[in-house]
């Protein structure tokens, strides 16, 4: 099975979702990875996880990335080169890749998938619904080259000890109306400590918190675990935190060895970012809180009262 | 200015959503709202045609069945008219069908400077549909919006990322997604209420606009299995009484992450 990978970087570096699914791919068949942008300080990284061949576009000139990169795919397919399976990081410019091939190739898309299996020809991928309670496995019909894109965390990146992958031009072509978009400007939303998707531990706060400022508190205790400040989407929505806190469906997803939902009901949204946590604390005034169900250890109570006492008892120490 | 809405009725997202075991498909029966998702590109649309002092905003929006309860809440909102494509056989539609199905009825719609839509709806979340109508109508798109602005004939947008934003400008027309919180929805008063019930609401088949096929003959997928997922059992609950914060340090304790 010939499997390409979408693979993002940043700051020179794969990243670390391109590098899961690499990982996945290397066990299924032969890897090729895609890249938007300069593929050469690249092909060591993606050739140590398993990437035998590497297209890339050159520097996109700050064209978005997915009008981009599906046009230089859709011309290698179109020069003889179409693989079977195309895995793509479900990240915002994953699915503007996969959205725009999926026109160009009349092809369907699965997204949100967290499992992919190979039989004979036949792809499936699994996707978990109503906040993960229920798996569906849906097989691929038709021809290839099938299009999937997968959540972050769904598998882990392991290196093989590859060689540096072979890096082989995959120009843009001209994009018409289309490529008209262009970015001006980058803003990085910096936080001190450890990236939230990275950290072994994430206190994350939610409506319960009552108001913006009382999100203080949250920073506070994660900082003083040494772990990352996250949110739930409504108090991002109500802007009290950036879009770079949120935990969930539509956020980053977590797999830390402690999570502390402060304030946090557990909406199905948030939930399916971070049940993958190895151990749940959750604070919350509710009982019913869906949170609690889910939670290794649960606190029934005023999230004013508890973090207060709580960051003085670690402080303390 | 003119702006077209794509808007989706969906099930009351707090009533606990099922499978029909028969097609494995999110039951639609009920009663169907208005995605909240959408009511943000609403918001946004009627604020930018009313910015740019002429125009209208037009719904579009497709259902397998004649529902058109949560179009009247947009209309209620202040657009000014809706095409809706309903048909059995859009049952089992996959997001490329759908996406199909949307820019042929946009086309339908008329002439529009700029096409916005919801970053993925709340049911279904496949989160590539605008960027696929963009591409059926040759358009340029900017997805996951949180910040927008139209002048001389271009967007300017801040685009999420997952590291922070980027600054985006594009020519119109174009396809623009929107986050959650982009705008503050507006309710419909009731006098937009009262006038929603008299605005025209275009219906048509997929056929009538010339997509085929639709539905589960147009999906490129079958679904071959469903199956609960390990479950996550509870632990302990405790009510705090004062005390609850030092349930939490030993907690970590008995980790040692402290």
């Amino acid at each position: 099975m010939k499997i390409w990978v979408f693979a993002q970087h940043a700051g020179g570096a794969p990243t670390t979702g391109s590098l899961e699914l690499i990982t996945k791919a290397r066990s299924l068949g032969d890897v090729t990875a895609f890249v938007g942008g300069d593929g050469a300080p690249l092909a060591a990284a993606l050739g140590e996880h398993g990437a035998t061949k590497v297209y890339a576009t050159g520097d996109l000139g700050g064209k978005l990335s997915g009008v981009a990169v599906a046009g230089a795919m859709k011309a290698v397919i179109d020069d003889g080169d179409s693989p079977d399976l195309i895995m793509f990081p479900q990240t915002t410019e994953g699915r503007d890749v996969v959205a725009r091939l999926s026109v160009k190739l009349d092809k369907t898309v699965l997204t949100n998938n967290i499992g992919v299996t190979v039989d004979g020809g036949a792809v499936s991928v699994t996707t978990p619904i109503f906040g993960g309670n229920i798996l569906v496995t849906t097989t691929f019909t038709g021809s290839g080259p099938f299009l999937a894109a997968f959540r972050p965390k769904s598998f882990a990146a392991e290196p093989s000890g590859g060689a540096a992958a072979e890096v082989v031009a995959a120009p843009v072509p001209d994009l018409g109306a289309c490529g008209a978009a262009a970015v001006t400007a980058v803003h990085v939303e910096e936080s001190t400590g450890p990236k939230l998707d990275e950290a072994a531990i994430v206190v994350a706060g939610g409506r319960g918190l009552g108001e913006a400022a009382k999100y203080e508190m949250v920073e506070q205790l994660a900082k003083l675990l040494k772990g990352a400040p996250g949110a739930s989407r409504a108090i991002v929505d109500a802007g009290w935190v950036p879009y770079s806190y949120q935990v969930g469906q539509t956020g980053k997803v977590v797999k830390p060895t402690v999570y502390i939902a402060a304030g946090i009901s557990g909406a199905t949204q948030h939930m399916v970012g971070m049940k993958g946590a190895k151990n749940i604390i959750a604070i919350n005034k509710d009982k019913e809180a869906p949170i609690f169900g889910i939670a290794d250890l649960g606190i029934v109570g005023d999230v004013h009262k508890v973090l207060p006492k709580l960051i003085e008892a670690l402080q303390a120490r | 200015m003119n702006v077209i809405v794509c808007v989706k009725q969906i099930p009351d997202p707090n009533n606990p959503g099922a499978l029909d075991p028969s097609t494995n498909t999110l039951k639609r029966d009920g009663k169907l709202i208005l995605d909240d998702s959408d009511s943000y590109g609403v918001e946004m649309a009627l604020q930018l045609v009313d910015k740019a002092g002429g125009g209208e905003v037009t719904l579009v929006s497709m259902a397998p069945n004649g529902e058109v309860s949560g179009l009247r809440t947009a209309l209620a909102m202040g657009a000014a008219k809706g095409v809706l494509v309903s048909d059995p056989a859009l049952q089992g539609s996959d997001a490329l069908t759908t996406a199909k199905v949307l820019a042929a009825a946009i086309q339908r719609a008329g002439v529009a400077d700029l096409i916005i839509a919801a970053t993925e709806s709340t049911d279904g979340y496949t989160g590539t549909v605008p960027e696929m109508i963009a591409e059926v109508l040759g358009l340029p798109s900017v997805t996951f919006a949180k910040h927008v602005a139209i002048s001389d004939g271009k967007l300017d947008a801040q685009r999420q990322t997952e590291e922070g934003y980027d600054d985006v400008t594009c020519p119109l027309p174009a396809v623009v997604s929107v986050t959650a919180g982009v705008v503050e929805p507006r309710y419909p008063s009731f006098k937009g209420i009262m006038a929603a019930k008299s605005k025209p609401v275009d219906t048509m088949t997929a056929a009538d606009l010339g997509v085929s096929p639709v539905g589960w003959e147009g999906a490129g997928q079958k679904i071959t299995e469903v199956g609960q997922a390990e479950a996550r059992g509870a632990g302990t609950i405790f009510e705090d009484d004062g005390e609850g914060f030092a349930k939490v340090v030993a907690f970590l304790e008995n980790l040692k992450v402290i």
